[in-house]
């Protein structure tokens, strides 16, 4: 599509970024990046100004997260750009659609240790799918379509393009390119989405073949929208799901065929189930360290299928005997029609009634517990979240940042819907709920969304909630405050001998009622089981600003289960109560 | 000979031909992907194809087989990289320019002149206690000859690293880790 308008870059980029349909951008403006400020003020998209380019970066997260749609950051060149470092490596790293505009000095002074200047790209380069310096006005609008292809498909992820000031403000002839010349100008980029029809039907056979099969789901899943696909699956196979913390809501919490959580802090039926299973099929899922416990320990009888989109997944950590590249939604849809091909023929499913009915004992005996509070003693965290679980409504959006409130928040929560949880898996990065939150609240203004945070957590990127007053984006932010970094105090008690060090943080400081109000947001302070459900009610009933509820819970809790770093999961460590139980766990 | 000598083919070699979209920083995409997940380069060349578009790069690894596995993967990744074909040393052709400056009294001089011609190197200068001298050929051939050089001393040297292709007759024949994307199964 050409024409003879000619048009600055900066307005090439706006009308780009319209033309891929982006309705709202996360960003703040700088130096080099001025001249892109201009032509929003006529735009049709949203622009939320951040308080710190970290913010914008995993706002655009969690935007990405909740509608499957990019979320878009904008930042200018240098300090801007080395704040977007981390949520693009944390976008990369739990493949999410993302992209970044950075500004760069003028393409004169590139390379002159100019004022705000650094080699963004090179900075970015391992923690980007791809990266882009754009040198001239006419590349932007193919610039601007293969970032969007390229972050929207095969694996998603975060694409970046550094555009230099004069880039920006130099006359070109608008033109926008179409779908053929943007796959033609991507010779390399071909990703695999249909599976191999040979390899579908063997693991279809395998499957039915297999005796003591386990469905074990990653966020492969939710990223090809393959919920109700999986759902088809497992129902027309009765084989029970594991669903990892990036897959949390890909199957439902509340059907019977689920078994919540593997992995480190994983619950006891799932971490079991994945151990003694002789069929793993492994759905859009990594086989991270943090599920597999030490490999050559993990899930020593199981044969595997591993469905996953990026090739360079197959055979990374664990070799599997069926590997299907493509599609999660694709190949599952196929891989049904195949399993109802064999049952039409002459092949039967074997028996798995023993093994079902052995993991629902693993279920009775070892629920997910807590010991409740004594009368009088500290508020526990875990009743936190199941009052405010039982209280929001269905299909609450919950965001978590990273530490024991996250484990929590996974085990307590119940998921029973795809994009209701949004959190940083693979990076872990603290700090990630508040602006993350407000991404999604962005994302889908309809949904209650409820930010757990640890108080760690929050006071890295609390300056948001300006955002979010200022911005009318009414979220509500549960901090489950126990004065320490909780998790790093777990792993020094049970690995460093009780020996503290640098973990506590203070009783007094900061207030953060006051701390919520001066930020435009309600404050509400909770130190006793009695006022937790009133003041989740009264969280739930304020839409108009955000709300930030206090939460001063017990400061020794622990996250059990267990599995501890370089352990086989065979050594899962349970509720102290549940010990006693241990030899039921076969 | 492959023991000890730092050119020799030893048996963790894998000779990679690595077509690429011929753009910025594509050299340093595939550079920072080895070191971010740490796979050893033995050698690496790189220049502009027949199509001036794509660039072709020529990198010898020092990798398992099963490392090598996932590191083409890896490699495969980059947007840039359009195609990437493992070379078996038998079935192509392969290439490498060295130059080396060696002490030569006058008296060694005729010696190593005599050596260079049965190479068929060239002398490139000569000087009161030196020599420079090239040669092109084989990786197997310069490790021969730089090891007979050696007895001199050798003051300087540089070896540009193999480029290869697949032979003639044989193209057909040629294991391609991959032909094209999208075909992993």
């Amino acid at each position: 599509m050409k024409s003879n308008q000619q048009i600055t870059g900066a307005q090439a980029l706006i009308k780009g970024l319209e033309l891929e349909n982006v309705d709202v951008m996360f960003g703040l403006p700088g130096g080099c990046i001025l001249p892109a400020y201009d032509p929003l003020i006529k735009s049709s998209i949203r622009h939320i100004l951040v308080r710190h380019e970290q913010g914008a970066g995993h706002m655009a997260e969690g935007y990405a997260h909740v509608t499957g749609r990019p979320g878009v950051a904008m930042v200018t060149s240098g300090p801007a750009a080395t704040n977007l470092v981390t949520p693009l490596c944390d976008a990369f790293m739990d493949s999410i659609p993302m992209v970044a505009i950075t500004g760069q000095v003028p393409t004169s002074a590139i390379g002159t240790d100019a004022f705000q200047e650094c080699d963004t790209v090179g900075i970015t380069r391992s923690i980007t799918k791809h990266n882009e310096l754009v040198m001239s006005a006419d590349d932007l609008p193919m610039a601007i379509r293969q970032a969007f292809h390229i972050a929207t498909t095969g694996r998603p992820g975060p694409v970046l393009i550094d555009v230099p000031k004069d880039v920006l403000q130099n006359m070109m002839d608008w033109h926008w390119p179409t779908d053929d010349e943007v796959i033609d100008s991507l010779p390399g980029y071909k990703p695999t989405t249909k599976g191999h029809p040979r390899m579908i039907k063997e693991a279809a056979k395998l499957i039915l073949e297999s005796k003591q099969p386990i469905l074990y789901v990653g966020g492969g899943v939710l990223k090809a929208r393959a919920a109700d696909a999986l759902r088809e699956l497992a129902e027309l196979t009765q084989i029970p799901v594991v669903t990892t913390l990036m897959a949390r809501g890909a199957f439902p919490d509340n059907h019977p065929l689920c078994l919540g959580m593997p992995g480190m802090h994983g619950n006891a039926t799932a971490v079991t189930a994945l151990q003694k299973a002789d069929l793993l099929i492994a759905l859009g899922s990594r086989f991270d360290d943090r599920v597999t416990g030490k490999v050559s320990a993990f899930a020593p009888g199981a044969k595997i299928i591993h469905v996953d989109i990026d090739p360079a997944e197959q055979g990374k950590v664990r070799k599997p005997d069926v590997p299907i590249v493509g599609d999660c939604r694709l190949v599952i849809e196929e891989m049904i029609i195949a399993i109802r091909d064999l049952l039409a023929g002459t092949m039967v499913q074997e028996d798995i009634s023993a093994w079902r009915s052995r993991v629902n004992g693993w279920k009775e005996n070892f629920p997910l517990a807590y010991e409740p509070s004594a009368p009088g003693a500290a508020l526990k965290p875990q009743y936190c979240l199941e009052k405010l679980r039982d209280a929001s409504p269905d299909g609450t959006i919950l965001v978590s940042g990273v530490g024991q409130h996250q484990m929590w928040s996974s085990q307590y929560w119940h998921f029973n819907e795809p994009y209701t949880w949004v959190n940083s898996g693979g990076l872990g990065t603290m700090g990630f709920s508040v602006p993350a939150a407000i991404g999604a609240k962005v994302g889908r203004p309809d949904k209650t969304v409820w930010a757990i945070d640890g108080d760690g957590c929050f006071q890295m990127t609390a300056q948001e909630l300006i955002t979010a007053s200022v911005e009318q984006i009414p979220i509500k932010v549960g901090i489950l405050n126990n004065s320490n970094l909780g998790m790093v105090r777990q792993w020094q008690e049970m690995f460093y001998d009780n020996r503290y060090s640098q973990v506590h943080f203070s009783e007094t400081v900061p207030d953060y009622i006051k701390w919520a109000e001066a930020m435009g947001c309600v404050g509400i302070r909770v130190d006793s089981p009695e006022e937790v459900e009133s003041a989740i009610e009264k969280a739930n009933s304020i839409n108009d600003r955000p709300v930030v509820v206090e939460f001063r819970v017990e400061p020794t809790e622990q996250v059990f289960p267990m599995v501890a770093a370089g352990k086989g999961n065979d050594e899962i460590m349970l509720q102290p109560s549940q010990e006693k139980r241990r030899e039921f766990l076969r | 000979m492959t023991g000890n000598n730092p050119h020799g083919t030893a048996s963790n070699h894998h000779v990679l031909s690595v077509l690429v979209q011929n753009r910025p920083g594509v050299l340093a995409r595939v550079a920072s992907l080895f070191a971010r997940r740490g796979y050893n380069i033995f050698s690496l060349a790189v220049a502009p194809t027949e199509q001036e578009d794509y660039s072709r790069i020529t990198i010898v690894v020092d990798l398992e087989s099963a490392t090598l596995e996932q590191m083409v993967k890896q490699l495969f990744k980059l947007v840039d990289v359009v195609r990437i074909s493992e070379l078996d040393p038998r079935n192509s052709v392969e290439r490498e320019l060295m130059v080396a400056t060696v002490r030569s009294t006058p008296e060694q001089r005729g010696q190593i002149v005599e050596l260079t011609n049965i190479f068929e190197g060239k002398i490139l200068g000569v000087g009161p206690e030196a020599l420079s001298v090239s040669l092109d050929g084989s990786p197997e051939k310069l490790n021969d000859f730089s090891e007979l050089l050696r007895q001199y001393g050798i003051i300087e040297s540089q070896r540009t690293g193999r480029v290869a292709l697949p032979k003639l007759d044989r193209i057909a024949r040629v294991r391609a880790v991959k032909e094209t994307k999208g075909k992993a199964n």
